[in-house]
């Protein structure tokens, strides 16, 4: 922690230097403190989570099973699904860059409840701690789904450890949504209404709310499996007339809207992203603030679409069916406003934006393979193949992890009070873009061929898209490792950031970068809408030049 | 909720129970309410999972389920009941009390409601000895032998028995119902105690009583919880 100490900004004080040693940080209620140690944590686990993933690429790289067998395998693919699904991607950008900026940008001191916020970080290490322990005592091998009964009557794997873990995980992503609805009702700065929060505090309400209300459903689900594994109670098993399919109703009816928790956030950084490198006012603010809306209710009511060829009846398959095509609609909604947003608009490309660019193109690529998927005839021929993991790995890896990386980088000057090396920042965005189409495109022709998932060998004529897939999975490594090598450069090295390096709209770019402990000198007074970069004007010169790349 | 952090602000001299990050008493008081309506909101759709499961298979092996709940003890289950409304009462008669400024009032209506909540946990500690004698634990001891509802009238060569597997179902929901709900129960009186000990300490007052009042929403989730419990596992089949 002491390099985030680091360099003295002056005789200014802010969050960062506010107080010094372990105990400042880890008993720390400030928002900003927070999001920090959340960042740590969760760079940690898509770490851990990255390093499965690479375990099954290198084995895939040959049609035999020439590093692992089976049972080893059904273990990779299971530990990179469930850390990094439950301890990457769920809090990634609502604990990260939500927690830092939320009252940031509504001109508030802190969330609405501070505690709780450190609460739901110590539940999160915890849930992390108890996951550690579960890898480190041989893993689990039900596939992150825990699909009963082989979850609950067949393994011998660490089921129990990993329910504790998510469980407590679970709560802690439910508490942190809590906190954000509560902060936008109650915490908005005068002047600040509903019809001028930027587009990033709309897409975390959405979240938050299916955080709330759907992550208990898989909490109780899971309590079940491990009540099943270790009192014997028979809620679905099936030799009591149980039914598995009621479990992976209630797995999936949490598991497909946290797709939404996983995406809509990222859509919220997109938005910001997108106007501040167009200097453009959002396109359709309107249609956006109910596109993200709509996306999480109807993002409740889609999650049979995993079950199509599972068994249920053809009237439920085509029913939600015709559901999952709804979700396209205000998806696509936002697709064409940022677009519209961008035409015309005095374009930039910073760091940012290349990576603002890579998730309007890789989620559209995502979301439309997702139509696919929810056409029934479709899904029953590609259904459990590789098709269907570059389709969700577009969603969120391409979608997902570039907005965050986009976002990291786009608020990095406020967060460390310092410039990242734009030049280094440029070339990491054109690796991942790189890596991560060659890692995941020619998975959907295999996909499509039908080489199915969870294998840990395969006829030799899938090997040659196999071996461009481990290829382009290695560059990507390389991209992930970049910006966390310069961006803990910078924090020592880089150039002194000023309050509002992007000259962008937003309350959060109003105050030094890093803020004060309490976020503003004096209470802000808004009087103006989102994005309103028609007033605002260019992106200053001196800014706009690029920092030269150190070697 | 609570407000034992020491706060270094300028309004600090107003009220003490302020928070730094609110501006009015009325913003911290109204921010704790919503915070508490969201968690209920969360809650529900925890036991929403139970209640969805017991559903299903409530419908699927309708009779059965008949014939087991036939089994649970119904003069205990009511007088649980009987007991959890009382408390109800005993916790809004607590909020009466501090908005008054009583603070022994609010005290002895906390530990009343303490009470009672132990007795409710008591009376369901002697439910669930009494199914593991009957062997009517879900597990390798699990033993069933009772007739389908109605067939009693029947001559005996043609009476119908339940299926012993739907009716370990049964007590498998009834087991992770009430004992989800029985755990909710311990957390509160566990909640109710800290706040009986802040409360006898002179914590509460007429200005600031929202723990007291967002324990109490809590309580009353936690009551209504068990209503719906106690018709779908004790009621459904005593209308014989």
């Amino acid at each position: 922690m002491a390099t985030i100490d680091g360099p003295d900004f002056g005789e200014r004080e802010n969050y960062l230097n506010a107080g010094h040693g372990l105990k400042s940080w880890l008993l720390t209620v400030d928002h900003k403190r927070i999001a920090l140690l959340y960042l740590i944590s969760i760079t940690f686990f898509f770490f851990i989570g990255g390093f499965f993933a690479l375990l099954i690429r290198l084995e895939l790289l040959t049609p035999a099973g020439e590093l692992v067998q089976s049972d080893t395998y059904n273990k990779l693919f299971t530990m990179h699904g469930q850390v990094m699904v439950f301890f990457f991607l769920i809090p990634a950008v609502p604990a990260v860059l939500g927690n830092f900026l939320i009252p940031l940008m509504i001109g508030a001191k802190d969330l609405a409840f501070p505690r709780i916020n450190l609460l739901s970080w110590y539940l999160y290490i915890i849930g992390g701690t108890l996951m550690v322990y579960t890898i480190l005592n041989g893993g689990v091998d039900t596939g992150w789904t825990f699909y009963t009964p082989l979850s609950t009557e067949f393994v011998n794997t660490n089921v129990i450890s990993a329910i504790i873990g998510i469980f407590f995980a679970g709560f802690s992503s439910i508490l942190t949504g809590l906190n954000f609805i509560v902060t936008t009702h109650r915490m908005r700065a005068p002047g600040m209404t509903w019809s001028r929060l930027p587009l990033f505090v709309w897409a975390h309400y959405a979240t938050s709310i299916i955080q709330v209300l759907g992550t208990p459903v898989v909490a109780i689900t899971l309590v079940l499996v491990a009540l099943e594994r270790l009192f014997h109670l028979g809620v679905f098993n099936p030799a009591l007339g149980g039914d598995p399919l009621l479990f992976q109703h209630l797995f999936w009816f949490y598991s497909h809207p946290a797709v939404y928790i996983m995406i809509l956030p990222g859509m919220g950084i997109v938005s910001e992203i997108v106007c501040c490198f167009s200097r453009k006012r959002i396109f359709g603010y309107k249609a956006m603030t109910l596109a993200v809306v709509g996306i999480a209710v109807i993002g409740f009511l889609v999650w049979a679409h995993h079950m199509f060829v599972a068994g249920i009846s053809v009237y439920a398959a085509l029913i939600f069916s015709l559901l999952s095509y709804f979700v396209a609609v205000p998806s696509a909604i936002k697709v064409f406003n940022w677009t519209a947003t961008m035409y015309k608009g005095s374009i930039t490309y910073q760091t940012p934006m290349l990576y603002a660019f890579g998730f309007v193109g890789l989620f559209t690529i995502g979301g439309l393979t997702g139509l696919f998927l929810a056409c029934l005839g479709v899904d029953v021929h590609v259904h459990d193949t590789y098709f269907i993991i570059a389709h969700f790995h577009y969603i969120m890896v391409g979608g997902m992890v570039m907005a965050y990386l986009g976002g990291m980088h786009f608020w990095w000057p406020k967060i460390s009070g310092r410039m990242y090396p734009e030049g280094w920042g440029k070339l990491a965005a054109l690796i991942v873009f790189v890596g991560f189409n060659l890692t995941f495109f020619p998975q959907f022709i295999l996909g499509y061929m039908g080489m199915p998932r969870r294998y840990h060998s395969y006829p030799p004529e899938f090997q040659i898209l196999n071996v461009l897939s481990t290829a382009g999975a290695t560059i990507l490594a390389v991209g992930y490792l970049l910006p966390m090598v310069y961006f803990v450069w910078s924090m020592r090295y880089g150039k002194p950031a000023p309050a509002n390096p992007w000259n962008a709209a937003g309350l959060e770019w109003q105050t030094p970068s890093p803020p004060p402990t309490f976020n503003f000198d004096e209470e802000p007074v808004v009087t103006w809408e989102a994005y309103n970069y028609d007033e605002i004007g260019e992106i200053p010169e001196k800014e706009k030049e690029e920092v030269p790349v150190v070697h | 909720m609570s407000t034992s952090q020491v706060v270094v602000d300028e309004h600090a001299h107003e009220n003490p129970a302020l928070l730094h990050h609110f501006a009015t008493a009325g913003q911290q008081k109204n921010a704790a309410g919503l915070g508490m309506w969201l968690f209920l909101a969360q809650e529900v759709m925890f036991f929403g999972g139970l209640f969805c499961a017991y559903l299903v298979y409530r419908y699927k092996y309708f009779a059965d389920f008949g014939s087991a709940s036939q089994q649970l003890d119904i003069r205990l289950g009511t007088t649980n009941t009987v007991v959890l409304i009382c408390s109800s009462l005993t916790v809004v008669l607590a909020i009466r009390a501090v908005q008054l400024g009583k603070r022994m009032a609010l005290v002895f209506w906390l530990v009343a409601t303490i009470l009672l909540g132990l007795a409710f946990l008591g009376i369901k500690a002697d439910e669930y000895a009494e199914k593991f004698e009957k062997h009517h634990v879900p597990g390798a001891s699990f033993s069933y032998h009772e007739l389908l509802p109605g067939q009693e009238k029947l001559p005996a060569a043609e009476r119908q028995y339940a299926n012993p597997h739907h009716a370990e179902m049964f007590f498998s929901l009834y087991f992770a119902m009430t004992g989800m709900h029985a755990l909710h129960m311990v957390i509160g009186v566990g909640l109710f105690g800290f706040l009986a000990y802040k409360g006898w300490r002179g914590k509460y007052t007429p200005d600031y009583y929202t723990p007291i009042e967002n324990a109490g929403l809590y309580w009353h989730f936690v009551d209504i919880v068990w209503i719906y419990l106690f018709g779908l596992l004790y009621l459904i089949d005593r209308h014989r």
